[in-house]
């Protein structure tokens, strides 16, 4: 059996930690509404899936693609909003926010598939050709920016909740809603601007996809069990541990597949996943 | 010439206008359709290439009943949603017997939803023409015809002509690395074609498989690049060649040469990285296919439905043909033994070869498979042209091998 070079190892590990940002991405936002709304919002991964797409056809018409986010972020935003404002006004419960948002999930797949049909769309710009050398190991452009921002993102989300008066008040209404009403908390304004903002951040997610993946509306799918192993791994609420979770997941699977058969490689997310809900059961 | 044999011949040459003029124009078809169902993957990850069928299937409807329909009566196709999924449709080829009651059936796309397809006509005595079904050792069903002409025996005779294509080029590849998908119809003409590649001498220096819906193609590309073949055989099927492409991109490797089973033929012959990319083919736009005036006219109806539709490559390729063909299977059927009756379809298509645009297919082999029609094609300039074997080859077009 011949060992792997190192720049084997070296450029696999890479690979590893860029999905693995990309899963953190991805299960920011619905770790957010999960443990701070119990809210279980399928539909997230449509939402990224559909700024995918209005980032290609933003930028398929001449605009650069990471200033598609202007346009995108406070239409999903908005959304967020609504969603959330039609999950307070019938009071739906956790198990059936999944029913719901599986609906939603459908509806927008349909949606993709009418407007850009069911074929694979690739976003071809100038950040796609841009990689940087370091050593035998390259480091390409959009996984690069897809690696920062999830790390911007999830420090930002961490520091806000832990250190300002917002995030302070926004923990209390998901710890307890009631008893910080009676402390003066609107909880029912920020259950609406957490809600925005999740869908605000698979908006970044969407755009980061699209820079780095061809796009097929079947890809939905593709991401929510690992997605949601990153989340449940990481622990529901906290920014900075589907990250985490992710990257080792995708460190995880990236080394199996460059060290084993890589069709071993699903076994990997899934039996961590096993292991740390034995290990620590408490937290569901 | 004299005045009077002028006159004779003008006189001739009015009488045999008048003479045409008088001949009925073909009716129109009358009467109840003839009312054929099938299932396509209209929703789902299999939808891209499903709406190749959808488009071809339309097209082949509206000229059938432009003409005279099929047997004088109008044709009807039902085309029922089953969602990529196999089990579905299953179910719906059931509710297009029992319930819509059709006359006749087609088969759906994609190996998984023909099985399931195969089992529901099986039950009810009816023939099954269909398209695209991958597994030929798995057709056992008497009465299915399949028009994707890979032949009883796939896995040696479209390896061989591969080989065969490979060592008569100028550069003979010395090693070789085998990647495929796990994907049924994909892996066991990988395994065929690893097989094949020991038997002609040809060094592996990687073999590996990864699941189907595999996201993370960065660490195959690495050891595809480590191993640095001098060709590949890439057992991908739609997205998966792609993503396979673009990761070998990001650590800065382009393949010497390379084979993708089923890609995504569009996206892989319009991106830079697919360039002198290797693919099986039946059919493809140019001579000597396109000398076939139905091929020809069918082209050029497609590329006009194609955008309409959206497909963002209205190219007719392999897709394309072995679904026109599997029409025109049908209906020559149909017409030849004057009858909707599926015994008697059946016992005709095995003793009658058809000749389609995907070639001349017969159904008298092993599994009612005839020869193996599939050709080498490559991309060249940003389009597919078969190079190999070389009497149908791409006018001037040769295999290109680095």
């Amino acid at each position: 059996m011949n060992l792997p070079s190192l720049t084997l190892l070296g450029q696999s590990l890479l690979s590893g930690i860029f999905i693995g940002a990309l899963y953190g991405l991805l299960g920011l936002g619905l770790s957010l509404s999960w443990g701070m709304l119990r809210q279980i919002n399928l539909a997230h991964f449509a939402l990224a899936f559909l700024g995918a797409y209005l980032t290609y056809q933003l930028a398929s018409a001449g605009m650069d693609p990471l200033a598609t986010l202007l346009v995108i972020l406070p239409c999903f935003f908005a959304f967020g909003v609504a969603l959330h404002w039609v999950f307070a006004r019938f009071s739906i419960s956790p198990f059936n926010s999944l029913l719901v948002t599986f609906g939603v999930t459908v509806i927008i797949e349909s949606l993709i598939q009418w407007i850009w049909t069911a074929d694979y769309r690739r976003l071809e710009s100038h950040y796609g050709e841009m990689k940087f050398r370091i050593g035998t190991l390259f480091v390409p452009f959009p996984e690069l920016l897809t690696l920062l921002v999830a790390i911007a993102l999830s420090l930002a989300t961490w520091a806000a909740l832990r250190y300002t008066d917002l995030g302070k008040a926004l923990r209390a209404a998901a710890e307890d809603a009631p008893i910080a009403a009676a402390f003066g908390v609107n909880e029912r304004a920020l259950a609406l601007l957490l809600s925005g903002l999740a869908a605000a951040f698979a908006g970044v997610a969407g755009a980061c996809l699209a820079l780095s993946y061809t796009l097929a509306p079947s890809q939905i799918y593709a991401w929510v069990g690992v997605v949601f192993a990153a989340v449940m791994i990481g622990g529901l609420g906290n920014p900075i541990g589907p990250l985490v979770a992710g990257i080792v997941i995708g460190v995880s699977e990236a080394l199996t597949m460059a060290l084993t058969a890589p069709a071993w490689a699903p076994l990997v997310s899934f039996s961590l996943l096993i292991v740390v809900l034995l290990a620590r059961p408490r937290k569901f | 010439m004299n005045y009077s044999k002028r006159l004779a011949l003008i006189a001739a040459g009015a009488l045999f206008a008048f003479g045409l003029s008088l001949q009925p124009a073909a009716a129109a078809p009358s009467g109840p359709p003839i009312r054929i169902g099938s299932t396509l993957a209209l929703t789902g990850p299999l939808a891209a290439t499903a709406l190749v069928h959808k488009v071809v299937g339309e097209i082949f409807v509206e000229e059938l009943n432009k003409k005279d329909g099929l047997l004088g009566r109008p044709v009807e196709w039902i085309v029922k949603d089953d969602q990529s999924k196999p089990d579905l449709a299953r179910t719906l080829y059931e509710q297009l017997i029992t319930v819509d009651k059709v006359d006749l059936l087609l088969g759906p796309y994609a190996t998984g939803a023909i099985l399931s397809a195969m089992g529901v006509a099986q039950r009810y005595n009816k023939v099954l023409v269909h398209h695209t079904f991958g597994m030929p050792h798995l057709a056992k069903y008497d009465m299915q015809f399949a028009t994707w002409a890979l032949g009883p025996n796939p896995a040696e005779t479209f390896t061989t002509l591969l080989y065969d294509a490979l060592a008569k080029s100028a550069k003979p590849p010395k090693t070789i690395a085998v990647v495929t998908s796990k994907f049924p119809s994909v892996h066991f003409l990988s395994v065929g074609a690893r097989e094949m590649a020991k038997k002609r001498g040809l060094k592996e220096v990687l073999y590996l498989e990864w699941e189907f819906g595999n996201r993370d193609f960065g660490p195959i590309a690495s050891r595809v690049k480590d191993a640095n073949p001098d060709f590949i055989w890439v057992g991908a099927i739609g997205l998966e060649g792609n993503l396979l492409l673009d990761a070998m991109k990001k650590v800065d490797y382009a393949p010497k040469n390379h084979f993708y089973l089923y890609p995504a033929p569009g996206p892989l012959s319009k991106s830079p990285e697919g360039r002198n990319a290797l693919a099986a083919s039946v059919f493809e736009e140019h001579a000597p296919f396109t000398s076939n005036p139905v091929a020809a006219a069918f082209v050029e109806k497609f590329h006009e439905r194609g955008a309409k539709a959206g497909l963002p490559d209205t190219s007719v390729d392999v897709q394309a043909a072995s679904s026109y063909s599997a029409w025109q299977v049908l209906t020559t059927a149909v017409t030849a033994t004057k009858s909707l009756d599926d015994k008697v379809i059946g016992a005709w298509l095995k003793k009658n070869p058809v000749d389609a645009i995907a070639g001349h297919l017969r159904f008298n082999g092993p599994n009612n498979y005839g020869d193996d029609l599939m050709k080498v094609k490559q991309v060249q300039n940003g389009r597919w042209v078969v190079v190999w074997p070389t009497q149908f080859a791409a006018p001037g077009a040769k295999l290109i091998v680095q």
